[in-house]
């Protein structure tokens, strides 16, 4: 088989019988990149140089016996991962001149295992955003669909993966910014446990929601990744210091006898029939598999969005008051004095998504609102935490649909803040709540892809990761590939 | 509108966010559509409802107070915009 239409299992095989060399399909992809990115701007940064030459010492190092669990595997890195002496933008004219000078953890630990980069992937500016019309490098497009959103933040991540330019991409999730690309592009996405893998050098939005993880073709090449970006890191104060498991040990047992939850609650008001109806399908094929379901209450879950929409941009505008024009990022010409100069750097370097949630944020932390808004945010938030946790002592997981409705067409929400994101009403729990999630692909509406999602308790990966593998033993929608990038 | 010019020009300054005249006409109309939303939650009886401080019940960790990284101010100013003798240059603040 062409080795792009290969999963990172089937790569990582293939390198370990040499019927490949790193070095051959770094070139193969980096040609795909060159060829098909135009149509896709999943791309804001393509690193053929540096591919190219970690690709040659991956092969050297497996030709000395020195073989990492990601050797010489190409993948793609979110923007917003710092890469050192690449340029890291996070999807900002703020950003658009900086060249990180360190790696985050991620990359780092990636890198150690011998992965290629392959470049970086474009993102809704900072991850705000659910369709990556944000970006100041310009909107992905959906290989399904050129016309439609791949969804966001990772869309440019979960684009790549989708057609084939590269076997697996980082991403962020903070609401959804992993899992809802993944189900709209029909790749796999995980976000595990907040704490579970190092946010360090991974540039900051609302940090007690944001979470690194990955989008695959599959739940056994998200199982790869995992094991290799997990771990405790002393260099992030929120970091679990909890062993990291043998992540692919586990998924080939069977799901018999997993209690799957569903969840009376979720509102069916916005959901597009047939793709409620596909996760019930989905369902229906873990029942078939061994698996029982039962419905569980989280009656404070429609709370979710709202509550989200107090806490996140909280703390984005905290975190986001770093970009000053003083240190770097972009600065204003000519300023007249020190605080023009702050306003006009941020005013020009930032967009418009991004400013309404630093001025949201202002206004519930401001004197007065405080306790009215954020305070309130953070109760509820523990309500529905705990909603979460009642949950799970009667099942091992929650499913669902990932997101309400199939990708949508580019520009078809972007005006409306609050449709956009209501975007995320299924997947904001998990963040709220700290739990992982995963969206695996379940089907196709008018053609596009819908997704699965699967939740979790707190370091329940290995699970969500057998459940997804197994369900992908039983079905092929994963390995559906885009007509135009075959 | 639950929130007027005045306020949103507040807002703005207190976020150093300098706005055009059509990006203040547009964030009085979106940040009150967005204010309106969240109020939603007022709703909620959270009496005795301890707010949440970490998503996974843990404890702030603390380390010993040792020398561990080591200053690289030059390899870090790179991506400063403006910088002379090590040090980071802003408009005058004193006459």
């Amino acid at each position: 088989m062409d080795m792009h239409r290969q999963t990172l299992t089937e790569l990582c095989a293939g390198l370990d019988k040499g019927d490949f060399t790193s070095v051959e399909l770094t070139q193969t992809l980096l040609d795909r990149v060159a060829a098909q990115d135009e149509k896709l701007n999943a791309f804001i940064t393509v690193t053929s140089t540096e591919a190219l030459a970690a690709a040659a010492s991956a092969d050297k190092a497996r030709a000395a016996g020195n073989i990492g669990a990601l050797n010489g595997l190409p993948i793609v890195h979110k923007d917003i991962f710092c890469t050192e002496g690449i340029k890291t933008t996070c999807g900002s004219k703020m950003l658009d001149n900086f060249i990180s000078p360190y790696n985050a953890t991620v990359v780092q630990k990636m890198a150690d295992a011998g992965a290629v980069i392959l470049g970086k992937s474009n993102m809704d500016e900072f991850a705000m955003g659910s369709s990556n019309e944000t970006s100041f490098f310009g909107p992905v497009r959906n290989p399904w669909n050129l016309e439609c959103s791949p969804g966001g933040s990772s869309g440019g991540s979960a684009a790549s993966v989708a057609a084939r330019l590269a076997p697996a991409a980082t991403g962020t999730d903070t609401g959804g910014s992993i899992r809802q690309p993944a189900a709209l592009t029909g790749t796999v996405g995980l976000k595990p446990t907040y704490g579970r893998v190092s946010r360090y050098g991974m540039i900051a939005f609302a940090s007690s929601l944001d979470q690194a993880g990955m989008i695959t073709r599959s739940a056994e090449d998200a199982a790869r990744m995992l094991g290799v970006m997990a771990g405790f890191d002393e260099r992030d104060s929120t970091s679990i210091d909890q062993a990291v498991p043998d992540y692919l040990a586990g998924i080939g047992e069977s799901i018999k006898g997993l209690r799957v939850g569903v969840v009376r609650q979720h509102s069916d008001e916005g959901l597009e029939e047939r793709t409620g109806a596909r996760a019930k399908d989905a369902i229906a094929v873990l029942e078939s598999m061994g698996a029982t379901t039962v419905e569980v209450d989280l009656p404070n879950i429609d709370l979710s969005v709202p509550t989200y929409y107090v806490v996140a941009p909280a703390e984005c505008s905290s975190n986001l008051s770093r970009f000053d024009g003083v240190r770097f990022g972009h600065r204003a010409e000519n300023a007249e004095d020190l605080l023009d100069l702050y306003c006009r750097s941020r005013g020009e370097g930032f967009g418009d998504e991004v400013k309404r949630r630093i001025m949201t944020g202002a206004y519930v932390l401001s004197a007065g609102y405080y306790d009215a808004y954020y305070i309130k945010a953070q109760q509820v938030r523990q309500l529905i935490a705990d909603d979460f946790k009642k949950a799970f002592a009667d099942v091992d997981l929650i499913a669902g649909p990932t997101a309400p409705s199939p990708a949508f067409k580019l520009g078809d929400k972007v005006d409306d803040p609050i449709q956009m994101y209501l975007n995320d009403i299924y997947t904001i729990g998990a963040n709220l709540a700290g739990l992982p999630a995963m969206s695996v692909p379940c089907g196709f509406v008018d053609d596009m892809p819908v997704g699965l999602h699967l939740v979790g308790p707190h370091f329940g990966e290995e699970m969500l990761l057998r459940c997804g593998h197994q369900y992908q033993q039983e079905t092929d929608w994963h390995m559906a590939c885009p007509e135009a990038f075959k | 509108m639950s929130l007027d010019k005045e306020q949103v020009q507040h807002i703005a300054m207190l976020a150093r966010l300098n706005l055009s005249d059509e990006e203040y006409a547009e964030s009085v109309e979106k940040l009150s559509k967005i204010v309106d939303f969240v109020d939603q939650l007022s709703a909620v009886d959270t009496t005795d409802v301890v707010p949440m401080a970490h998503p996974v019940d843990a404890a702030q960790r603390l380390r010993p107070d040792d020398v561990t990284a080591t200053n690289d101010r030059d390899h870090y100013q790179q991506n400063a915009p403006e910088v002379v003798d090590g040090l980071y240059l802003v408009p005058k603040v004193l006459e």
